[in-house]
This record gives C-alpha cells, sequence and structure tokens, in this order.
C-alpha cells in the first residue's frame, strides 16, 4: 500500500503550530454578548428564592433568566430541566444565567443573584442511592418522557437496569473449585480536555438558529434541540470548528441549549457561553463513577466456569448518556473473556453528584479495573501466573459475547497473540518483583480490555467529494476533528483508493450541520471506520463518474480504464489518457462542445445487523466488532512510605491495520497517559454535602511532563474484513487496561489487594492497616 | 471602572489599546488585538495554554496585567514563522488537538533560546508548567529534542 500505513503529516498541521487554528471561543466576528452562568453550591438543596433585584442593576446586563420552567431535557430519560428549577441535584448545576453586553458585567451580576436553598439529605454513591429508604434524588421519576428501552423504577433511584443471563448458574459454580469475590469502587473524575466546552447561538429574524459549539455532536445538537423546543430541524444549523479534546466529555448536549435559550431572552442577539476550567469540571457531564461487586468460579485449570456481576453506575443528577454507559457495561461486562455461564445486573444510579457523559472507553476502562484485579485474585488463589490465566479463558472466533453474539476471525481481534506480544516487550519472563536495594522495588502488572462500540443502530456516516479546477478534490465528512487525526486518515484511505497524492486532496476540517453530510457523532473510535467506508463508496462513485467521461473522449469501454496519480488511462498504454482536471467539470472539446458535467462524490455507511437487546437476557447484537488487547504497567515501589513511580507502560493492541503510524502511537500513548492519570490520581473529592472540593487544575491533576513513564506499544494486525483496509477502531484502547494493569501492580508491590482508584500511598497505607488490623 | 490607553510591543509590532487596569495581557491579546493563539485554559495560572514571550522569557499570560506589559517585548505565537521547534511539532506528531500547542511551542521557544543545551532535568523543569491532555509527552520531548541537536551539532 502506497499512503495507509505512512506517517502522513497530518491536515491540520500548519494551522495548529502556527496558532492560526481557531476554536469555538476564537471566533469573534462583530458583536457578540456575554453569557454567564449561576452555579449551585451544593449537591441537594431545595431553591427557596432567587432575588436578581442587585444583578438588574448592573449596566450592561441584558436579561436574566431564574426560576423558568422550560421542557425537560435528556436523553434517554428526560429528567433534566436546563435551568434548575425547584430544586439543585448537584453541585454545580446551573441555576441562572445572566447576559449581558461583556464577560466583566455578566460575571459582575451573577455574582449578586441571591439564591437561598434549603439543604436536602444528599445521596453520595450509587451504593447509598441503590439502599432501601435512600432520599430520592428525582421524585417523580415515572412522569419523565423516555425511550422504550431505558425503566426507571419510581420511588427509587434507579434510571435503569441492564441484565445479562447466560448459560446455567448453578452447572457454573458446581464445575468452579475456586471462588473469588471482590468490591471494586471509585468517585467520578473529569476529562479535563484542555479546551472547556464553549457554545454560542444566535436566533436570525427569519427564525434561523445558528449554533457554534465545542462538540463531538453537532447533528445531535440540532436534532435535540428541534426536539425540545418545537424548532423547525431545518432551520438549526449548528457549526463546529476544530474541537480542543474531548474525550467523550464533548458527547452530550448541554451549554448549547443554555446558550439557545440566552439568546432568545435577548430577541435572538448573538451570545455566547463559555465555561470556567471549574465550571468545565463540576457542572458539564463527568466522567463516570462506579461500585462494582464481581465473582468468578474456575474449574481446576483455571477455565472460568460463572461469573455473577453487578455494576452500580454512578449516573450523578441526570440519566443523560450514563444510560448508554450502564447498557456498554452490560454487554461487555466480563472482560475479554470466554464465560459460558454469566450473571449480571448493570444498574444506573441517580446520585447528587455531576451527571456522566461517556469517556474514553465508554464503561470499559471502569469496569475492566473491577474484572483485571479479580482476575488477579483468582490467579492469585489458583497459584497461576496471570497472564497464563488470561491467555487459557482469553476470548476468541467461535466463542460468544455476554450477549451471545458469535464471534468469528473477523469481529474480534486476536487477544492470545497480544497476550504473547506483550510478555515479548515487557519482558514478563523475567519475573513480577525485582528489588532494587532495600528500600525499593520494581514491580509489574498486567490486563487485557476488549470493547465494541454499542452506538445507534441506525447511526449514520456521510462523504461528499468535490473537485477543484486543478483536479484535486475537497473531502467533507461529519466526523469532527477532536485531535484524533481522523480526517487526515479519511485523506489517507481516499488517496489510497484513488492512488492519487494525498497532498492533492484537501480536507475541510469545520463540520456544519447544512452544509457537510452527517456522521452521527465523533466518538466510540467510529471515525475511521464509518467514515472510512463511507470513504470507500465516495471513491466508486467518482470512479465511475470520470470513467464514463473518459470512456467517450478516449473512446474505449470502462472496463479498459484506470485510475492513478489524478489520471483516468488505458490500462494497457498509460501515456493515453485524462488528468482529473480535464474531466473533473465535463470534458471540454477544442471546438468548445462539452460533455459530462461537473463531478459530485457520494457515500455513506449504515452499521450493519445492529438490534435493541433483549431486555430479560441481554442477547442481540450491540456493536460491530471487538478491538482486543493486552497491557502491562511497571513501577518502583517505594517499602517505606508507599509511594512509587511509573516506569513502563506497555500496550499491544490488534489494530487491525494501522493506517497512519505515527497518529495511530499518538493515539495509544495519548490514551495510556489518560489512563494511568485515571488509576494514579484523578478523582472527585465529595464532602459530605455533595460539593466537589477539587475542581482545579491544581487540585485536580492530569499527568504533567516528565510525570510520565516510558511507553511501549505494539501492534498486532488481524484485519477486519467490513473495516476499511482491515483497520479496527483503536482511539480508547490504550486507555482501557491502566487501571487494571496500574492496580494489579500496586497490590502487587504493596502485599495488599487494592480496590479503588485513584491509586495513591494513602490508599495502600489504608489497606496495608486495615490487612494488620484484621490480623492482630 | 477606568480605562487607559497603552501601547504595547506586540511580534515586532507597536498597538496601542484601550484597557481596563484589571485586564488580563491574555484577555487583551485576544479580545484587543485578536490574537488568539494563547488561549484560556484555567486563567489561573496551572495549564500554560496561555503562554507567550515576555522579553524573551516564557510567560503565562492570564497571570499578567496588560498594563504591565507596557515598554516589554512581547511575543505570540503568531509571532514565530516557520522556527525550527515548530517544524520539529509538526513531524513528531507533538499536537493532536492543538489546543496547549501554542502555549508549549512558546515555553519550548524560549528554553531552546534561554538554554540551547538544556538536560532532562531542565526540560521537565520547564515543561512541567504546561498540561496537554492528548499526547503522551513523549511527542513533545521528541521535538525539543531534536532541535536541540540541530541547535549543537557537535553536543
Ligand atoms: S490559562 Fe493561563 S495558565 Fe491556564
Ligand atoms: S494536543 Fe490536545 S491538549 Fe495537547
Amino acid at each position: 500500500m502506497e499512503v495507509i500505513g505512512k506517517s502522513v503529516i497530518r491536515k491540520d498541521a500548519a494551522e495548529k503550530v502556527t496558532g492560526r487554528a481557531k476554536y469555538t471561543h476564537d471566533y469573534q466576528t462583530g458583536r457578540i454578548l456575554s453569557c454567564k452562568m449561576v452555579i449551585s453550591p451544593y449537591g441537594h438543596a431545595k431553591i427557596i428564592s432567587i432575588d436578581t433585584s442587585n444583578a438588574q442593576k448592573v449596566p450592561g446586563v441584558r436579561a436574566i433568566i431564574a426560576g423558568k420552567h422550560y421542557p425537560l431535557t435528556g436523553e434517554a430519560i428526560r429528567d433534566r430541566p436546563p435551568i434548575a428549577v425547584e430544586k439543585v441535584r448537584y453541585h454545580g448545576e446551573p441555576v441562572a444565567l445572566v447576559v449581558a453586553d461583556t464577560p466583566g458585567q455578566a460575571k459582575t451580576a451573577a455574582d449578586l443573584i441571591k439564591v437561598q436553598y434549603e439543604l436536602l439529605p444528599v445521596v453520595n454513591s450509587p451504593t447509598q442511592a441503590f439502599q432501601k429508604g435512600a432520599p430520592l434524588v428525582h421524585e417523580h421519576l415515572g412522569e419523565y418522557k423516555k425511550e422504550e428501552d431505558s425503566h426507571p423504577v419510581p420511588g427509587t433511584n434507579i434510571a435503569t437496569l441492564y441484565k445479562i443471563r447466560k448459560g446455567q448458574m448453578d452447572k457454573g459454580w458446581a464445575e468452579s473449585e475456586t471462588v473469588v469475590e471482590a468490591s471494586f469502587s471509585f468517585a467520578p473524575s473529569d476529562h479535563a480536555a484542555m479546551e472547556t466546552r464553549c457554545a454560542t447561538a444566535e436566533i436570525k429574524p427569519d427564525g434561523t438558529i445558528i449554533i457554534m459549539t465545542s462538540s463531538q455532536a453537532p447533528f445531535m445538537v440540532k436534532r435535540l434541540i428541534a426536539d425540545y423546543f418545537g424548532e423547525d430541524m431545518g432551520k438549526i444549523i449548528v457549526h463546529t470548528p476544530l474541537v480542543g479534546g474531548a474525550f467523550g466529555g464533548k458527547a452530550s448536549v448541554q451549554l448549547e441549549v443554555l446558550a439557545y435559550l440566552a439568546s432568545k431572552a435577548v430577541g435572538g442577539e448573538p451570545v455566547k457561553l463559555l465555561n470556567s476550567r471549574e465550571e468545565d469540571i463540576i457542572t458539564s457531564p463527568c466522567h463516570i463513577g462506579l461500585d462494582a461487586t464481581v465473582k468468578f468460579g474456575a474449574d481446576r485449570n483455571g477455565r472460568i466456569r460463572a461469573a455473577e456481576i453487578r455494576y452500580l453506575w454512578d449516573g450523578g443528577a441526570y440519566s443523560d448518556k450514563a444510560v448508554d454507559v450502564t447498557r456498554s457495561g452490560a454487554v461487555d461486562c466480563t472482560g475479554p473473556y470466554d464465560i459460558e455461564n454469566l450473571w449480571c445486573d448493570s444498574y444506573c444510579m441517580y446520585t447528587n453528584h455531576p451527571y456522566a457523559s461517556p469517556f474514553r472507553g465508554f464503561s470499559h476502562s471502569e469496569l475492566s479495573f473491577a474484572i483485571e484485579r479479580t482476575m488477579d485474585l483468582l490467579a492469585q488463589k489458583l497459584n497461576m501466573d496471570p497472564l497464563e490465566l488470561r491467555y487459557i479463558n482469553a476470548i476468541k472466533p467461535g466463542d460468544t459475547t455476554p450477549t451471545r453474539v458469535k464471534l468469528n476471525k473477523s469481529n474480534v481481534g486476536n487477544l492470545r497473540k497480544c497476550i504473547d506480544k506483550l510478555k515479548e516487550l515487557f519482558n514478563w519472563d523475567e519475573g513480577i518483583i525485582k528489588e532494587v536495594n532495600k528500600r525499593y522495588v520494581r514491580v509489574k502488572g498486567v490486563s487485557c480490555s476488549w470493547k465494541t462500540s454499542t452506538i445507534d443502530s441506525d447511526a449514520p456516516s456521510g462523504v461528499i467529494l468535490t473537485f477543484n479546477r486543478d483536479g484535486s478534490i475537497n473531502l467533507m465528512s461529519g466526523v469532527v476533528e477532536i485531535g484524533t487525526g481522523t480526517k487526515t486518515v479519511l485523506a489517507q484511505i481516499l488517496a489510497e483508493r484513488l492512488k492519487m497524492d494525498v497532498d492533492n486532496i484537501h480536507v475541510r476540517m469545520e463540520v456544519d450541520t447544512q452544509t457537510t453530510p452527517e456522521h452521527w457523532k465523533t466518538v466510540a473510535s467510529r471515525g475511521t471506520f464509518m467514515g472510512g467506508r463511507a470513504v470507500l463508496r465516495a471513491a466508486e462513485d467518482v470512479i465511475q463518474q470520470l470513467k464514463e467521461v473518459a470512456a467517450c473522449v478516449l473512446k474505449a469501454p470502462k472496463d479498459d480504464l484506470e485510475i492513478a496519480d489524478s489520471r483516468v488511462f488505458l490500462r494497457d498504454d498509460p501515456s493515453i489518457g485524462l488528468h482529473f482536471k480535464d474531466i473533473g467539470y465535463g470534458y471540454k472539446y477544442p471546438n468548445g462542445e462539452t460533455i459530462g458535467q461537473q463531478i459530485i462524490g457520494r457515500g455513506s455507511y449504515i452499521l450493519r445487523h445492529l438490534t435493541h437487546l433483549d431486555p430479560e437476557t441481554g442477547a442481540g447484537k450491540p456493536g460491530p466488532e471487538w478491538t482486543v488487547a493486552a497491557y502491562g504497567v511497571e513501577i518502583e515501589f517505594d517499602k517505606r512510605d508507599y509511594t512509587y513511580r511509573l516506569i513502563k507502560a506497555c500496550t499491544v493492541v490488534d489494530i487491525g491495520n494501522v493506517m497512519n503510524e505515527k497518529a495511530a502511537l499518538g493515539q495509544v500513548m495519548g490514551a495510556m497517559s489518560m489512563g494511568l492519570a485515571f488509576a494514579g490520581r484523578e478523582t472527585f473529592y465529595f464532602d459530605e454535602l455533595g460539593r466537589v472540593l477539587n475542581p482545579q487544575l491544581r487540585t485536580y491533576r492530569p499527568l504533567r511532563y516528565g510525570e510520565n513513564p516510558q511507553y511501549v506499544v505494539g501492534f498486532v494486525e488481524t484485519p477486519q474484513l467490513d473495516g476499511p483496509y482491515g483497520a479496527r477502531g483503536v482511539g480508547e484502547h490504550g486507555l482501557m487496561g491502566m487501571p487494571g494493569a496500574l492496580g494489579n501492580a500496586l497490590s502487587n508491590a504493596a502485599g495488599v489487594s487494592l480496590h479503588h482508584l485513584p491509586l495513591i500511598p494513602e490508599l495502600v497505607w489504608r489497606a496495608k492497616e486495615a490487612a494488620k488490623n484484621a490480623s492482630i | 471602572m477606568a480605562s487607559k490607553t497603552i501601547t504595547l510591543h506586540v511580534n515586532g509590532e507597536v498597538r496601542t489599546i484601550t484597557v481596563r487596569a484589571s485586564d488580563t495581557l491574555l484577555f487583551a491579546l485576544r479580545g484587543k488585538l485578536g490574537l488568539t493563539g494563547p488561549k484560556p485554559g484555567c486563567l489561573n495560572g496551572d495549564c500554560g495554554a496561555c503562554t507567550i514571550n515576555v522579553d524573551g522569557w516564557p510567560m503565562k499570560s492570564c497571570l499578567m496585567l496588560a498594563v504591565e506589559a507596557v515598554g516589554k517585548e512581547v511575543v505570540t505565537i503568531e509571532g514565530l514563522h516557520d522556527t525550527p521547534i515548530q517544524r520539529a511539532f509538526v513531524e513528531e506528531f507533538a499536537f493532536q488537538c492543538g489546543y496547549c500547542t501554542p502555549g508549549f511551542i512558546m515555553n519550548c521557544h524560549s528554553l531552546l533560546k534561554q538554554h540551547p543545551d538544556a538536560d532532562d532535568r531542565i526540560i521537565k523543569e520547564w515543561l512541567e508548567s504546561n498540561i496537554c491532555r492528548c499526547t503522551s509527552y513523549i511527542e513533545i520531548e521528541k521535538a525539543v529534542k531534536s532541535v536541540l541537536r540541530k541547535e549543537e551539532p557537535g553536543g
């Protein structure tokens, strides 16, 4: 292959290293009003009164919105007032909006709004939410509009439950000689994309609604705003320029709604709403938390015969995308292991925490911590090498998934190959623990993962190709450039198919929902797969049209023509042919007569055979393919104070086919970095009022330069036959195994079993003390 | 609040703007001069996305008032043209979403000027003030080191 696999320089490179790249907040043409939120200072409280009289007096204030009932919003369940009414359900929830001429005026006025609250008992974890008699986050759960397959239980905090029932549990347990059971938990955390979310809205006199937003789902913004507020869908135009990191956090629709309401309140004038970092962390949706209980039974050979799993997801105050995360957690609940007898309950719970949006990995990095720690406990009890245990239970073609999808050589990657390669790259044979000196030890931990992408069964992706007069091609796709370089990969796919120079393909980076064909959402590592398939179809369309004109001019049947280097030519004599520039807009004979027409290529793609899940057993086909991976993390542990340093992190992923090597490495290593930060340090600290105590980047700390370990990445390439050039989704997979592998390494190092995230020295100390006290 | 007219030296040009005393340099650069290369990421010094150079040293422009920049030489990412560090960022894929990139490049640019022979410790000391959420930092490390080597052919 000519272009696929090469580290083609990204199409957005030049503008990004010169400061010319523009993000939503960078557009400031003409006059635009500023919007500022007033947010809830408590996790759960009744709103007694809102006094805006002093705020009204601030010069420049144009409108204040508070205490108004708007249609409820939300995805699977419509449970969220865009601006809180009657009560607040999480710390950070929008309570009022101020629109003013300048950001300074809006802020001054917002600070002068006095809200009186009466505290309500707080639901501070999903386990607490699950208990009988727990305070209710939503008193009228039965009255909300909802999608068919969500099942909120009125009178409880259960937003929905997904069940997996497979095989026969009594048989499974009877065959199990060794049984382990353990519980795990961690609080919500944040995506912390460097660009905070921002949205602008304007309503033109003719009713056209123009929104610009840093979103992964501009097409969803359009659909939802039309749906929530009864607006004409065709009159809503959503623009999304480059997005400064997203990681799932920008797949939810929130600020766009607020900006729209703010603009409406000032007669449709343009209004901008930009999250402060603090608001971005708590007000906008966060990374989900989880309480999990896992029970595995294995026979004497180490084959897992039975599994019983319960996930309580911390959906937070509103269900939004947490319902889908919960579903995805059920679908791949076992991790990448073949388990015949399986029982799993995956609950989406309401709590008084910031609500959750997707997070890179969509439930998999979270559940994988619980599963992979349990795997290590099982290996210990069986006295088996932890990688060996994973190897013999590894999922493979011929097995069925928890939702009973039959796997084949194409729809699942080769996990055993990944494990073998990991052993090699991670020097597994040199042993788990290596003494450095009396004080320090170097210790390894491993894990595995799998993931399918549970997206809507009718999610579309479309591509349009047009020609320039010089024969170069413009590529338009609804995929948002959130940093992954997907649009460059799409250009590579087109270049490969047309055998042309990728420099002659121009990619439109921005998306606008009026002229860009829809790509459902830029999530779930689907950009390359679905966008790529659409590109291939569009290429086919263009090829046919080019050949048609060329056949006429060259007086040769279409079948005898070939395409390469921006030319259509005779197969047996490439010197006879036509350049794209001579036929892209029809062919003009010397006498002026023209045949053919402007060539516009179109291609679109929808995943096939996806179905809903059976409500009682979970049976159904939730996603197209499973990417698998194996991981290792090595740390240097200080036995004296329980601190540790990251030495090496390793991921081997079955990527199907490497499309752009440096971009792929960047995706995997960047994801590992994020996974290590999630595992090792990132969490929300809540007080008893449900307040997040660390909503700043100095108290909520992503990895910084120099804190990173050495990264080792290995690729296995088992082509996925349906993927463009065999590619599999890979944007999330580097992350997913990090919590498990780090948890296993640190547990091995400390000699105690660790069950919570983040994996900080204090956690080790607590576990050590608990173990000591238990043995006294 | 009282406004004041000030003259700034930015990217080799002399620019006169009206600011409030409390306006940060970041706010003035973006809002008054249309230089949107420096990015807001936290507005309190935590992230480094707003980093520019002031008299050759990296400065977080959210931590400096516009009026404090009078009489100083301010360079933003827009003031760099085809420098070795920019080329290195492209070659090494040292950006993904690109949002942290202007700040990182300005920090690296100044680092390379002040310490053309920087060792690992110095590089870390300088670069740990910026956050990149997308890359693994290895790419950025490679980019910086590739320029170090080029500037010091003997070393
Ligand atoms: S915006 Fe200046 S350091 Fe974050
Ligand atoms: S490239 Fe996205 S934050 Fe650095």
